[in-house]
């Protein structure tokens, strides 16, 4: 798999470790009353689907920074490449994050 | 018909026509006691034990394809039962024991060899390590014994003994464990199956629950609703989607381990060997060819195959072991997808819905798992309470704290 990094261009993605879901960045308030239940839905249960896949990538052997990788998980194929960071600021400021389309599976 | 060496012969006499078809090809019918989703390993050894232990005939196993189409084809066919935690071991050993009377009991030939497996360790600390889990398995009724690298140079002088970064110090060993012919697996138990009543639906794909009044009623095939007292899910790699048209979420991530076989080659292993340093397990088949596998490729994935970087980590993984494995052409490569549960642990277990129960989580380590994990999940469709030694395998154990992490990685699926 190839992944369009948005600041370095193309990069295998053998240079990256994933994390696993990008809803990971949305960490639930611990101050909540509910917050316990809503740890474990954070922290043990997953979507898991077939299908486009948005997730955590990290380019510990390239810039270290994270990526989210918006990815087929039928045909490993990538469709979008955003900084992490761009993403969880556009959460917090309700813009959306400037994406890079294209890849390959 | 049974199998035997006298069968054989007499049916050599008559030219080989009096075979018959080894099961049969039944219409789905509108009602079963049970329904068993998904007709790989461990649907049909549910199906076999549930109608041969535990009494119940009227049953049907569903599958998607065609019978053994998934993992049950795609491992790396070893058997062993070399755990440490409580909530483990005592599953596995049950299994062990049920391969070693296997054969006999459902009068196949599934060639289990128990030619013994060995875990390699390369430093003090993972030989303490070790020196616990063969303590923890002998305490539950398993083999194990600590070879010391004479011990280990004695049955596998090929080894790398010298590795500069990681010389062999030793191994430990379980003479029980093994392979076995894993297709032969899935058909002696769909013909022990078969024979006893259960009709085995090829090409019927479950598409969604019947469940009102949190009660599960019933399945929704391509071949029509089919009614059932009891819907048991048995779907392995694709749990979270199966699940998801019961409206469940699973602490489960689906990812693809790729498995390998080189060329032909004369016997060359003598059991199964595995890396303590690395991800590498390798045995030789009956063929010859050396069968190999290692880590998964770390990201979720519903494909069925997994990409260079891994085969390169595997193939490297041997290397350091056993250098002469670098002569070897590959012949063949593949990948299975895994349900990588949050702990590294299966799940066997009743759900919140009513007459719905659900046994996935199997990770990469599902094939040794076959005959125990059937006979569990029989006596829990059977009869509403766990076995005794899969009273762990609980859905909501991350809920309750007592999760069950052989290797300590947390919930991160892709480490276990």
């Amino acid at each position: 798999m190839i992944i369009h990094h948005p600041l370095l261009g193309p990069r295998d993605a053998a240079e990256f470790t994933v994390l696993g879901d990008a809803s990971l960045i949305e960490r639930p308030d611990p101050q909540s009353a509910d917050a316990e239940d809503r740890f474990y839905d954070y922290v043990y249960l997953r979507d898991n689907p077939a299908g486009l896949h948005r997730e955590l990538w990290y380019h510990e052997q390239g810039d270290r920074s994270w990526l989210v990788v918006t990815r087929n998980t039928l045909t490993h194929e990538v469709v979008g490449v955003e900084l992490a960071r761009d993403v969880a600021l556009a959460k917090r400021t309700g813009k959306r994050a400037r994406t890079r389309k294209g890849g390959s599976a | 018909m049974k199998y035997s060496a006298l069968r054989i012969f007499t049916e050599a006499l008559g030219g080989n026509k009096g075979w018959k078809p080894v099961w049969r090809e039944p219409e789905p019918k509108a009602r079963y006691d049970v329904v068993i989703i998904g007709g790989g390993g461990h649907g049909l050894s549910t199906a076999y034990y549930l109608a041969k232990e535990f009494g119940i005939t009227n049953v049907a196993v569903l599958e998607k394809g065609w019978l053994g189409s998934g993992n049950i084809g795609r491992n790396t066919t070893i058997i062993r039962s070399n755990y440490l935690l409580p909530g483990n071991e005592p599953f596995y050993e049950l299994s062990m024991k049920l391969w070693e009377g296997l054969e006999q009991d459902f009068n196949y030939n599934a060639m289990v060899s128990q030619r013994g497996i060995i875990n390699l360790f390369h430093s003090d600390s993972q030989r303490d390590a070790y020196v616990r889990r063969g303590n923890a398995m002998l305490m539950a009724g398993a083999d194990a014994e600590l070879l010391d690298t004479e011990g280990v140079r004695r049955l596998c002088p090929f080894l790398d003994f010298d590795n500069a970064r990681f010389p062999i110090r030793g191994g430990l060993q379980q003479k029980r464990g093994g392979t076995a012919r894993h297709d032969a697996v899935a058909w002696g138990y769909a013909r022990g199956a078969d024979s006893r009543g259960v009709d085995l639906i090829q090409n019927c794909e479950v598409t969604g629950f019947d469940i009102a009044n949190g009660v599960c009623k019933g399945v929704v095939t391509s071949r029509g609703k089919i009614a059932a007292n009891k819907v048991a899910v048995c779907v392995a790699g694709s749990s979270s989607r199966v699940m998801a048209a019961a409206g469940m979420r699973l602490p489960i991530e689906s990812h693809v381990l790729q498995a390998f076989v080189s060329e032909g080659l004369k016997p060359v292993i003598p059991g199964v060997i595995t890396f303590g340093a690395g991800h590498f397990y390798i045995s030789q088949s009956d063929k010859g060819g050396l069968v190999f596998g290692g880590d998964i490729d770390g990201y979720n994935t519903y494909a069925q195959r997994g990409n260079l970087p891994v085969v390169e980590d595997v193939c490297e993984g041997g290397m350091a072991i056993m250098p002469m494995i670098g002569r070897a052409r590959l012949l063949r490569m593949w990948g299975g997808v895994m349900d990588m549960s949050m702990d590294g642990s299966p799940f066997i277990d009743r759900t919140h819905i009513d007459g719905l129960y659900f046994n996935g989580g199997w990770c990469y380590g599902g094939f040794k798992a076959t005959p125990a994990s059937g006979y569990c999940y029989a006596h829990l469709i059977a009869r509403d309470h766990p076995h005794p030694v899969a009273t762990e395998l609980r859905l909501d154990r991350f809920k309750t704290g007592r999760m069950i992490d052989e290797k300590g990685a947390g919930a991160q699926p892709n480490l276990h």
